[in-house]
């Protein structure tokens, strides 16, 4: 194998002339890290709330709430972010869509909105089976203590089918954060495209990409560690965990 | 807005992002879904071992596969199945290797390390004393799985070993990082080509929705099946 190894090249000046290679791709996880949190945002409230209405009595809204979960979940990542950035501001009054257009840091903000949807229906489905994982007797008690049906979601059932679902949901996390680097087709310098342009620059491709695989090892190690802390202290008595959540990446 | 939509360029362009594009995507899952299940199962049978070396090395490898975006994984076989097919033929430069093949190698390695996941938890689903029961009764290791728990173990993850190729269908789209002409590469192409960016994502859209959808309600239904004669 014939293949000039430089590992010194993480610490020569990139083209933007102030950082070093070791640099940019520092500032590649950084954006990384700021997609995937400010993403997560979005995917635990809307997921919330979606997960919630597939368990409520209401036909109608557990049928919206299913009807979300079926869009976001059979059309590949890549496409949804091209249907948000390319397809969005044509298809809405010209005056948004210019507006779209000329934002600053639009594939930050594209990225985020389009992950955050698109992680919020694998949300609702680890809330909903944390719901219903719960002994229906939960519920009805709820109700015959004389609490309303949102009183007894928000003082009954979610405190205990958020710390039951913890597991799947750090899951997701990782997910969310492996999945931001699908926004590096619309122009956002996360860490897989800040390694992918060092390669570009100085050829030295497997220092690059090895660069940041330790980077995503290192940020998947304290993650889990991190949420394998929160899991042990908000663990319910009792209650084994749920089964793995649905394969993904 | 929808008024002035050209709807004719996807009939148009039918042919090519069916033919060209579909069919290639739909050889990738089905080749990639066969041996990913095939050295996933390898994977579990050794991450399940007693011998340390052998599941340590298949742990170390599922866990560095999860903890890398597809899109790197794709980069980085990329890069590096030239390199070793130099090594291997021992060529005097980097040799070309096609993009189907490229992509072969990529999904492969890399959903092997899901369907591992799930073949462990298919296997460890069976309970233990069949295993014991297989060895009183004189069969060897190789027996004992092939015969009495991989079977069992395929049987019982049928439905989400199918849910992984449907996400291993979507999952392909991602070949666009490195200019493959999926299905998604194909219609772009046509997008790019004759600026009918909003047509042809739209389209491709509705089309991955429809095959996801109708496959993951054709899971459900053979789960429930699976369910009632367990």
């Amino acid at each position: 194998m014939k293949y000039n190894w430089n590992w010194g090249i993480f610490f020569e000046l990139s083209p933007d002339g102030a950082h070093t290679y070791l640099g940019s791709l520092m500032f590649g996880m950084v954006w990384t890290l700021a997609t995937a949190l400010s993403a997560w945002i979005i995917a635990l409230a809307i997921g919330s709330v979606i997960g919630v209405l597939r368990t409520a009595p209401n036909v109608w809204l557990a049928r919206f709430a299913n009807g979300y979960v079926e869009l976001f979940r059979n059309i590949p990542l890549l496409v949804q972010m091209f249907l948000w950035y390319f397809v969005l501001p044509e298809v809405v009054p010209n005056a948004i869509g210019t507006w779209l257009k000329q934002l600053p840091n639009a594939s930050f903000y594209t990225a985020v909105v389009c992950l955050g949807l698109y992680t919020a229906a694998r949300v609702a489905e680890q809330l909903r089976a944390g719901i219903l994982s719960l002994r229906s007797g939960q519920r009805m008690a709820g109700l015959a203590v004389g609490l309303t049906l949102p009183q007894t979601y928000r003082y009954v059932l979610l405190p205990m089918a958020y710390r039951i679902i913890l597991p799947p949901l750090t899951s997701e996390f990782l997910n969310i954060i492996k999945n931001s680097a699908v926004a590096l087709t619309i122009g956002l310098v996360e860490l897989t495209a800040a390694a992918r342009s060092m390669q570009e620059f100085t050829f030295q491709v497997f220092e690059a990409f090895t660069g940041a695989t330790i980077l995503y090892i290192i940020i998947n190690i304290v993650v889990v560690n991190g949420m394998r802390i929160l899991e042990r202290r908000l663990s319910v008595p009792g209650y084994i965990s749920l089964g793995k959540p649905a394969a993904a990446h | 807005m929808f008024s002035n939509f050209d709807w004719d360029v996807i009939a148009r362009s039918l042919p090519y992002i069916f033919l060209d594009g579909m069919w290639f995507t739909l050889r990738l899952t089905a080749i990639a879904t066969a041996g990913g299940i095939v050295i996933g199962t390898l994977l579990a049978l050794m991450r399940l071992s007693s011998f340390a070396p052998l599941s340590i090395f298949a742990g170390g490898y599922v866990n560095l596969m999860r903890s890398m975006p597809l899109v790197l994984v794709i980069f980085w076989i990329y890069f590096l199945v030239p390199y070793i097919g130099q090594w291997v033929t021992g060529a005097s430069r980097p040799i070309q290797v096609g993009a189907l093949v490229t992509c072969l190698v990529t999904f492969t390695i890399f959903e092997a390390a899901y369907f591992c996941e799930i073949m462990r938890a298919g296997i460890q689903s069976i309970p233990r004393g069949q295993t014991e029961a297989a060895k009183a009764i004189g069969m060897t290791y190789w027996q004992s799985m092939g015969d009495i728990i991989l079977p069992q173990a395929f049987r019982n993850m049928i439905p989400v070993l199918l849910t992984q190729t449907i996400v291993l269908f979507q999952d392909t789209s991602l070949v666009y990082v490195i200019s493959v002409t999926d299905f998604l590469g194909a219609a772009s192409k046509i997008a790019q080509r004759d600026s009918r960016l909003v047509e042809m994502y739209l389209f491709a859209a509705v089309i991955y929705f429809i095959i996801s959808l109708g496959a993951s309600v054709l899971v459900r239904k053979l789960q429930r099946r699976v369910a009632i004669v367990r």
